[in-house]
């Protein structure tokens, strides 16, 4: 028995992953030895260090197109453009994390997350302005797991970055400063739905390699050509679409996705909305594309039926809602419908536009929603953010300029045009369109049409109607938040008028290797 | 002089009038309506000059500027203009000056309470409005229209929901979410003509004049064809997917109201001739009978509300319904004269329909109700105001010698050949819009004193309200609900004695005068001497019947008769 050989790792495509990585084990290292009223400049700096190098590195490797670390790994259009979008949206989140202005208490995260709620030491610590500052290497950590995710090309590599990037989230979900009871039920809903789809994706992981005998997505594919779809076979790919639409919340796997969305600081809330989709979708692409993505059989009626349900679900249960922020994750689950639409248009050639339009629709969902979320921050009452409807009445009364936000971000989320919401469906259902799945389409403009109703309606209370007497107040950004709000607006308005050079780029990269 | 891009500057001007408007303070609303009038005045400069450089005999399409937007989808920022789409910016373009006058004086509805709301976003929005009201009409990519199409539903459902009546949130949102639906239903016809285009093409447009020369399979035109029509049926409002414009038209403040029904609904009408019938001709001519049976059914179901009506409002826009109900038998009667009877209809029924909103505007900005029976009497109050009433409502019943008159009779006979049951049952509607107008104009008008002219004072009952004396109107105007005749009135009277209501009436000011000028003038002028709109024209209607396989016949069809012929009514 030889020596095991190490593989031959290509450290210049892993640029973007060894930044994240680099400034996440920095960041526990800085919590270790820095005295705490350093640590927090020192840990956001460390963050936006790594994020922004990573996005950097990102753009710099544009066009590289290999498969390293022994097929594991591949650096590929799809993969960098992912992981830009991730690695952007990772910064804005970390930015959103970082703000003081907002919160009396300066920080939106709870200082000793393990104390029980309602103990007379977590009262103290709700007003105590400690801040906590674990969240950075956390969010940095869940952020290099989602990089890996776009890029793994081997499904026990996927696993792996699957738990990379969950693990910090169930953590993160927990640690609100306020309605903490809400916030630690979110954590452990999340962890045990979470951990029971990562189990299923094991499981499916299990049966696809007792089908094919390997976890390599291309050797997959071999065997899909050359075998067919054997019963094995079937289960497994079943099973790790399970897993993976567990993450990028499609319905039916969606329940989760309101009460964690809810509970979740709101920040959190943001960052999970926009860079989980992505690199869920990312995960979905590669699978479904790399290794399932052949004329021989097709994984087409599971996506399709699980884009209606998911639309379906989002659009008429989000009719529902009273929370802003409940009503904002029922929008997601149907935003991921419309995403699936795109993942639909992959010609039965293994052309087809799908691939650019779904990366497309995630750039302009994941920054809206950032936006729209970061703009939940502002609104707050005596008992921090004021997310019931109700409370929304009047608003633009009180704070024109966030309502008209608001309102902009909202129209973006319902598709209206010259906004990037309306690019991003466009583009989706052209490439559904162009598949023949034009009753899939059909089924997504209703389900718009029902979901703009719940967007309008917010719209409606911000504008005609009369504020409440003991209303929430506006809060004024710091300068982190400001920043978000500027970039999430500008970028919603700029991808609905001049969306040319993104959708280029888009295009330019939406071909995977292996 | 052709190389002004005109019609970029039509969409730009307004739109950067708006941005200026929104960007004054709240307090200086005195100014924002200035600016308003002048951008207006502007853009109606713009469109006198547009026709002037437009050359009727020349191109289908002139002025026309095509730059790449998104290179990837195939989109260019493509507009240009015939006849028709012409006519119609000629329409938003006196209209908008009249709204901006006849709006001069508004307020929002106060609240109780609270403090008055400024109209500063109202100038903002119905500028806005403007811009992409041009924009819509004189785009000639398919995708630019849908932008279009959908980005004019925000300013409306604004103007509506900010300074409406008081059933107004209601009122727009269902504006809005019945046009958005029918405008999603098209985004999937929209792209799947772009679909078509890439297929037979090889490389995706949404060019007009290459999706014009498609071949598109007879069953798979059916299905494009329907998304186009559900969108504009919804628009136009054709029974049964009307019931969005009653509330909107009632809720909406005047202005909003004279835009909606006069220019913004006439995207329905002209979508079905700019692309349900060129780009769709198999299409239309198997399904032209059933759209025909919704246009018949609307003219008679429609008048038939209409004539039930109490609400003023919501009487205009029900005749509106049947207005477009002969729009539609028109266009999908498939002969040149019909279908420029319907071209002269949008424009016609724009200035007449606006008119009589105006007008009733003025009646409920003096008596603060949008009922009929709190009315009565007003003509001896106000003949001036009675006179121009009369007139709208005669405009709008197509009385020869009115410019309705000329439209609605090109529509009969052009469509009598081809559809002679549909037209026989259509002119029943003329006897019924003879009813609606005439009840209301009788009710609101003549007849002893009523309602609003009214005061039970120390509970006297009915008596001679020039009694009183004469005062400011407009300070007592501001209240929407009057209060029905009876004791809550008279004690709201007594307890309030400093808003004490004025009871003379007064006749048209001097701005009202001037905002009605310009219409009145357009239908007595229009009504007798229409050639030079039908000239205007008739090239793109030949144009629009040839796509479609009719032959145009070669001449363009002639004012029926000149003024005071046609004993047809």
């Amino acid at each position: 028995m030889g020596a095991i050989e190490a593989p031959d790792l290509s450290y210049a495509a892993l640029a973007p992953l060894l930044f994240v990585f680099g400034a996440a084990c920095v960041g526990v290292l800085v919590e270790a030895f820095t005295p705490r009223s350093v640590r927090h400049p020192v840990q956001v700096t460390i963050a936006l260090v790594g994020t922004i190098g990573a996005f950097v590195a990102t753009l710099l490797l544009a066009g590289t197109e290999e498969v390293t670390a022994a097929g594991a790994l591949a650096v590929d259009g799809p993969a960098l453009f992912l992981q830009g979008t991730i690695a952007i949206l990772g910064a804005l989140s970390v930015l959103l994390f970082s703000e003081r202005a907002l919160d009396p208490a300066r920080s939106a995260f709870v200082a000793a997350a393990a104390v029980p709620a309602g103990s007379v030491r977590d009262r103290e610590l709700a007003t105590s302005e400690r801040v906590q500052t674990e969240v950075y290497p956390l969010a940095t950590f869940a952020i290099g797991g989602m990089m890996l995710f776009t890029a793994a090309n081997d499904l026990l590599l996927m696993f792996v970055a699957l738990e990379v990037l969950s693990l910090p989230l169930y953590l993160l979900s927990g640690l609100a400063r306020r309605r903490r009871l809400l916030s630690q039920e979110a954590a452990v809903k999340y962890f045990l739905l979470g951990a029971f789809a990562s189990a299923f994706f094991l499981y499916g992981l299990a049966l696809v390699y007792g089908a094919t005998g390997s976890v390599r997505l291309s050797d997959v594919r071999v065997a899909v050509v050359t075998e067919g779809g054997s019963a094995l076979m079937v289960i497994g790919l079943g099973l790790l679409v399970v897993g993976l639409m567990f993450k990028a919340s499609v319905a039916p796997f969606h329940s989760w996705t309101p009460d964690v969305y809810q509970g979740a600081p709101t920040a959190v809330t943001a960052f999970m909305a926009a860079a989980t989709k992505v690199a869920a979708f990312g995960a979905v692409l590669r699978l479904l594309y790399v290794a399932f993505g052949t004329a021989d059989w097709t994984w087409r009626p599971l996506v399709y039926a699980l884009a209606i349900a998911s639309m379906v679900v989002g659009a008429v249960l989000g009719l529902t809602q009273t929370d802003v922020k409940r009503m904002l994750a029922y929008s997601s689950i149907a935003h991921a419908g419309f995403l699936l639409t795109g993942v639909i248009g992959l010609g039965p050639d293994g052309t087809g536009y799908g691939l650019a339009a779904t990366m497309f629709y995630l750039v302009t969902y994941g920054l809206t929603t950032l936006g729209a979320f970061g703009l939940l921050t502002l609104v707050r009452d005596g008992d921090g953010e004021a997310t019931h409807l109700s409370q929304w009445a009047g608003l633009a009364q009180r704070s024109p300029l966030v309502a008209a936000l608001m309102s902009f971000f909202l129209l973006a989320l319902a598709g209206i045009p010259l906004t990037s919401g309306f690019t991003g469906k466009f583009a989706v259902f052209r490439a559904a369109i162009e598949a023949g799945a034009w009753p899939l389409v059909v089924t997504a403009l209703v389900a718009s049409a029902i979901a703009a109703f719940f967007y309008l309606r917010v719209v409606v209370l911000m504008y005609f109607s009369d504020p409440a007497p003991d209303g929430p107040t506006v809060g004024v950004p710091g300068l982190p938040t400001t920043i978000v709000l500027a970039v999430t607006a500008a970028a919603t308005l700029v991808l609905g008028v001049l969306p040319g050079a993104v959708l280029e780029l888009a295009e330019s990269a939406a071909v995977f290797v292996g | 002089m052709t190389d002004v891009p005109w019609l970029v500057l039509m969409i730009v001007v307004p739109a950067v009038g708006a941005a200026v408007v929104a960007a004054l303070p709240a307090a200086r609303e005195a100014l924002a309506r200035q600016l308003a009038l002048a951008v207006s005045l502007l853009v109606l400069l713009l469109a006198v000059l547009t026709t002037v450089a437009f050359d009727p005999g020349g191109e289908r399409f002139q002025l026309t500027t095509s730059v790449a937007w998104i290179p990837d989808f195939g989109v260019d920022f493509a507009l240009g203009v015939d006849g028709i789409a012409l006519s119609m910016l000629l329409l938003i373009g006196v209209l908008v000056p009249v709204v901006v006058g006849a709006s001069w004086r508004d307020t929002p509805l106060p609240r109780p309470g609270r403090p008055a709301r400024s109209m500063t976003a109202f100038w903002a929005w119905l500028l806005l409005l403007e811009s992409l009201m041009v924009g819509v009409f004189a785009a000639t990519d398919v995708f630019l229209f849908y932008v279009f199409f959908e980005a004019m539903l925000v300013p409306m459902y604004f103007l509506i929901g900010s300074f409406g009546g008081e059933n107004r949130q209601y009122a727009a949102v269902k504006f809005f979410l019945y046009s958005l639906l029918g405008g999603l239903v098209m985004l999937a016809s929209v792209i799947g003509l772009y679909v078509v285009s890439n297929s037979q093409l090889g490389e995706g447009t949404f060019a007009f004049d290459a999706l014009r020369q498609l071949e598109i399979d007879p069953n798979v035109q059916k299905l494009l064809f329907a998304g186009f029509f559900l969108a504009f049926a919804i628009k136009a409002p054709l029974v049964p997917f009307h019931t969005w414009l009653p509330d909107s038209g009632a809720e909406a403040p005047i202005g909003g109201a004279v835009l909606l029904v006069g220019v913004l609904d006439k995207v329905g009408t002209f979508g079905f001739l700019r692309y349900c019938l060129p780009l769709f001709p198999d299409a239309s001519r198997d399904l032209a009978p059933w759209v025909l049976v919704l246009a018949v059914a609307g003219i008679i179901y429609a008048a038939l509300l209409a004539v039930g009506q109490s609400d003023m409002k919501r009487l205009v826009s029900y005749t509106s319904i049947a207005h477009f109900g002969f729009i539609a038998l028109g266009i999908f009667a498939f002969t040149t004269e019909a279908a420029t009877g319907a071209v002269l209809y949008m424009v016609n029924h724009g200035i007449a329909t606006g008119l009589l909103f105006i007008v009733v505007g003025m009646v409920i900005a003096r008596g603060g109700s949008r009922q009929i029976r709190d009315y009565g009497g007003l003509a001896a109050k106000a003949p001036l105001l009675a006179g121009v009433f009369l007139l709208a409502g005669l405009a709008s019943l197509a009385l020869p010698g009115t410019n309705s008159f000329v439209s609605e009779f090109l529509v009969l006979i052009g469509a009598f050949p081809t559809r002679p049951v549909f037209t026989i049952i259509a002119t029943v509607g003329i006897v019924l819009a003879a009813l609606y107008v005439l009840l209301m104009y009788q009710r609101v008008m003549h007849g002893p004193p009523r309602g609003v002219l009214l005061v039970d004072e120390d509970g006297a009952g009915d008596h001679d309200p020039a009694d009183h004396g004469a005062g400011d109107h407009g300070a007592g105007g501001g209240a929407t609900a009057v209060p029905e005749r009876g004791a809550g009135g008279a004690t709201a009277v007594l307890e309030a004695p400093a808003r004490a209501r004025v009871l003379a009436v007064r006749d048209l000011s001097g701005r009202e005068i001037a905002v009605v000028t310009p219409l009145v003038a357009l239908i007595l002028v229009l009504g007798v001497y229409p050639q030079p709109l039908i000239d205007l024209v008739s090239p793109a209607v030949e144009a629009t019947m040839s796509d479609i396989g009719v032959d145009p016949g070669g001449s363009t069809p002639a004012a029926p008769g000149s003024t005071g012929t046609g004993g047809t009514d």
